[in-house]
């Protein structure tokens, strides 16, 4: 089979052939052909309001569903807007390809109107990127970035295509393989260190499953819950980890870390065994590193081999992808119960007192207040909606944090929030792409006053394709975490935190054609969301908040986690 | 301490700055880099020499795999390798040194390459403190220019190369258990 066609067209066979449906961009000159093939092709184009938005919103696509998200942006300004989303996938291992047209193959190099270095710039913030000057290789590349994107580690692949590639008319037909002999995938991970694995794990006494991102990148979580069963033993879920044991389950005790819970940080800082799945060690799960998990000895179960023993030595490792390694670590574990499971079992049962004692302890605490909306309280109530089924879309701040305290997730791909970047303005569209990609689904956009602010123009998108998506606005009139950090670290001076002016939610929403509304009473608090929740269509509601109330618990930047502060050391005073 | 890495990579656009890039994000300072064709001409031979902290050096030669450009690293810096490197320089010699400056220059197994009223051209070639020796003793007859190679380096044991083969690309073919773990086959 071959025939004639355009770049533009080939690329699109190609996506077909990918399996995507959806494509998240904004136009320019270099991508007009595309656009004019997109016209009429059943891929359907979502039109955003910033480039960055469309690499957010693949994101948010990407993060529900597994699939790999499509963003397409033109040269230039284009391309340089779509860099943070780029980033912000790198960090979180979400597959994307991201789709940019180039200046002519004849004007690269020469400053063309709307040129920029694309491939250059993105270099370091893709898995990897091609830059498409002849049309007889991009049927090749663009399968080549879909496999990149993911395989292994998920991660972004940006294709850069030349405005005359586009153009050029060339016989199609399909490439049925690719070869890509560098690209080194080890998945099945090595028999004799899963049995050394499971006799580990038999032999000890406090053993701790410490799980992240990897496992739902992996779809893993059946897998996960399987394991953690044979084990018997406490589980923590990072915070990009969220949803992949259910918060329901009894093993598992919530999440660790700086803003993680009392028994969770205090778990990992007495454990003898840590069980690492699919996790990176982030500073901000290990605290002072030199002081985390002082007593364990390490099993890390990782795809990427650069993850093992970059932060944290261990003692046994695994390179492997953890659909294919944990199953066969629940097959050792069966194996070996019968001779090695009862040798620690009292204390083992101890343990797990233990850590259901410090739970009972020092849980989250939901403060509520009867004269003002505590941010908290918000989340509790939103859980209570959402009853662990809702995809929850964070922004990054306090409110993220709360949200990952108190919200609870009982299936993997429902919490979505930038973790290793942290990027403001990220939760909005990556709501949009997730509202698309489960059209079924209550999305709730979680996002503090800041965040929201940042990404206001896709209130357009959401009124225009009509998308249900209820956008919570947790509205405290300060850049949150900051103001947190200069109230504890720089003596309360606070610079530049203040956001003192904000739309009225009601007009604003209005103004695009869907309701909203503002509210600042703890007993309109339930009514107010349940009106949210029942409104067919997109709905905003801002929530004002107490101003001053800080994420706890925290461990303080360069603490170790048992040293973490359990709630305000001293009221605030203020000067009169 | 200096780390010597040589890779195997595809001779393609961007395949250099993949590398460079992946150094000097992490603030290293190359040393020294060398690159040509292999026998295959789809594929360079690089080597590198660079800075880098002893704890760190696995975690390098780990990212560099990580590459998908990039077939092979390793780390000859311990391992058993031989490196050479070679100097071209311009001395200036008078008719009073040209004698002493030749014996000199056969004494390292350098080769005169041009010869003029002014001075000499040399090649010469060795591992890099002979180089440095070779070079102090030129500079002591007088002004002299200097072009060094970098080290090239080869492993004296065959490391096995692992390559995965090609895979089918479609929907369909991502749904089928032979595009993952491919090299486990």
């Amino acid at each position: 089979m071959s025939n004639l066609m355009s770049g533009a067209r080939m690329l699109l066979e190609c996506l077909a052939r990918e399996g995507v449906d959806v494509i998240f961009g904004y136009p320019g000159g270099v991508t007009l052909p595309l656009y004019d093939c997109l016209h009429d092709d059943p891929i359907r184009h979502i039109l955003v309001r910033h480039e960055e938005n469309a690499a957010f919103a693949a994101e948010g696509y990407a993060r529900s569903t597994g699939k790999v998200g499509v963003c397409c942006a033109t040269s230039g300004p284009g391309a340089t807007n779509l860099v943070t989303g780029l980033v912000d996938a790198m960090m979180d291992s979400i597959p994307l390809v991201a789709i940019t047209g180039q200046v002519s193959s004849k004007l690269i190099g020469s400053d063309a109107f709307q040129e920029a270095d694309t491939f250059g710039i993105t270099r370091s913030c893709t898995k990897h990127n091609f830059l498409v000057k002849n049309l007889n290789d991009l049927p090749q590349v663009v399968h080549e970035a879909f496999f990149i994107a993911s395989t292994g580690r998920p991660g972004p692949v940006l294709v850069d295509i030349a405005k005359d590639v586009f153009q050029g008319q060339g016989h199609y037909s399909p490439v049925s393989s690719i070869h890509l002999p560098g690209y080194k995938l080890v998945t099945e991970g090595h028999s004799g260190q899963i049995r050394r694995a499971a006799q580990m794990i038999w032999e000890a006494r406090r053993p701790y499953v410490y799980a992240g991102g990897g496992i739902i990148a992996a779809a893993a979580s059946e897998e996960l819950r399987e394991v953690v069963e044979m084990i018997d033993c406490p589980a923590v879920c990072t915070l990009m980890g969220l949803g992949a044991l259910p918060s329901s389950h009894p093993n598992f005790v919530s999440m660790p870390g700086m803003h993680g819970s009392y028994a969770a940080n205090m778990g990992m800082s007495q454990a003898d065994l840590l069980i690492a799945l699919g996790v990176r060690f982030d500073d901000r799960v290990t605290g002072r590193l030199a002081a985390f998990a002082p007593h364990a000895k390490v099993i890390h179960v990782d795809v990427d081999p650069a993850e093992i023993g970059k932060i944290r030595a261990a003692d046994l490792p695994i390179v492997g992808d953890v659909k294919k390694v944990l199953p066969k670590l629940t097959k050792a574990l069966a194996e070996l119960k019968p001779d090695m499971g009862d040798a620690n079992a009292e204390q083992r049962r101890l343990w797990r007192q233990q850590i259901r004692d410090w739970q009972a302890e020092h849980p989250f605490v939901a403060a509520v207040s009867a004269t003002e909306i505590k941010p908290q309280h918000l989340m509790v109530e939103i859980d209570r909606l959402s009853a662990g089924e809702a995809i929850v879309c964070a922004d990054v701040g306090q409110h993220q944090m709360w949200a990952a305290q108190f919200i609870r997730f009982n299936h993997p791909r429902l919490w979505i929030n930038s973790g290793g970047l942290g990027a403001m303005g990220f939760g909005l569209p990556s709501a949009i792409g997730a509202q698309f990609a489960r059209p079924d689904k209550l999305v709730f956009a979680i996002l503090g006053d800041g965040g929201f602010q940042m990404a206001i123009p896709e209130l357009a998108t959401i009124a225009s394709y009509g998308l249900p998506v209820k956008v919570i606005v947790m509205n405290n009139g300060y850049l949150g975490m900051v103001r947190q950090w200069q109230e504890l670290f720089y003596n309360n001076r606070m610079s530049a935190v203040q956001l003192d002016c904000f739309p009225d939610a009601e007009l604003l929403a209005r103004a695009y054609g869907f309701k909203g509304r503002t509210i600042d009473k703890p007993s309109e608090l339930s009514s107010a969301l349940e009106e949210t929740v029942r409104e067919p269509g997109p709905y905003l509601l801002n929530v004002k908040v107490a101003p001053f109330d800080n994420v706890f618990p925290m461990v303080p930047a360069g603490g170790a986690l048992h040293e973490m502060v359990l709630s305000p050391p001293q009221p605030v005073e203020v000067a009169k | 301490m200096i780390q010597v890495i040589s890779l195997l990579l595809e001779n393609k656009s961007g395949a250099l700055m993949r590398v460079t890039g992946l150094l000097s994000a992490r603030g290293y300072n190359i040393e020294s880099l060398t690159v040509a064709r292999t026998l295959d001409p789809t594929l360079s031979r690089m080597t590198i020499a660079v800075d880098v902290e002893p704890p760190l050096r696995r975690q390098v030669i780990k990212q560099m795999n990580k590459l998908i450009n990039v077939l092979q690293a390793v780390d000859l810096t311990d391992g058993p390798a031989v490196t050479r490197e070679m100097v071209l320089l311009r001395v200036r010699a008078p008719m009073d040194s040209r004698t002493a400056i030749l014996k000199e220059a056969e004494i390292f197994g350098a080769r005169v390459v041009d010869s003029s009223l002014e001075g000499f051209a040399i090649e010469a070639t060795g591992d890099v403190e002979k180089m440095d020796e070779f070079i102090d003793v030129m500079r002591s007859y007088g002004e002299i220019e200097v072009t060094r190679s970098g080290q090239v380096a080869v492993s004296l044991e065959a490391k096995k190369l692992r390559l995965s083969p090609p895979v089918p690309t479609g929907v369909e073919a991502s749904k089928s258990k032979d595009r993952n773990g491919v090299l486990n086959a």
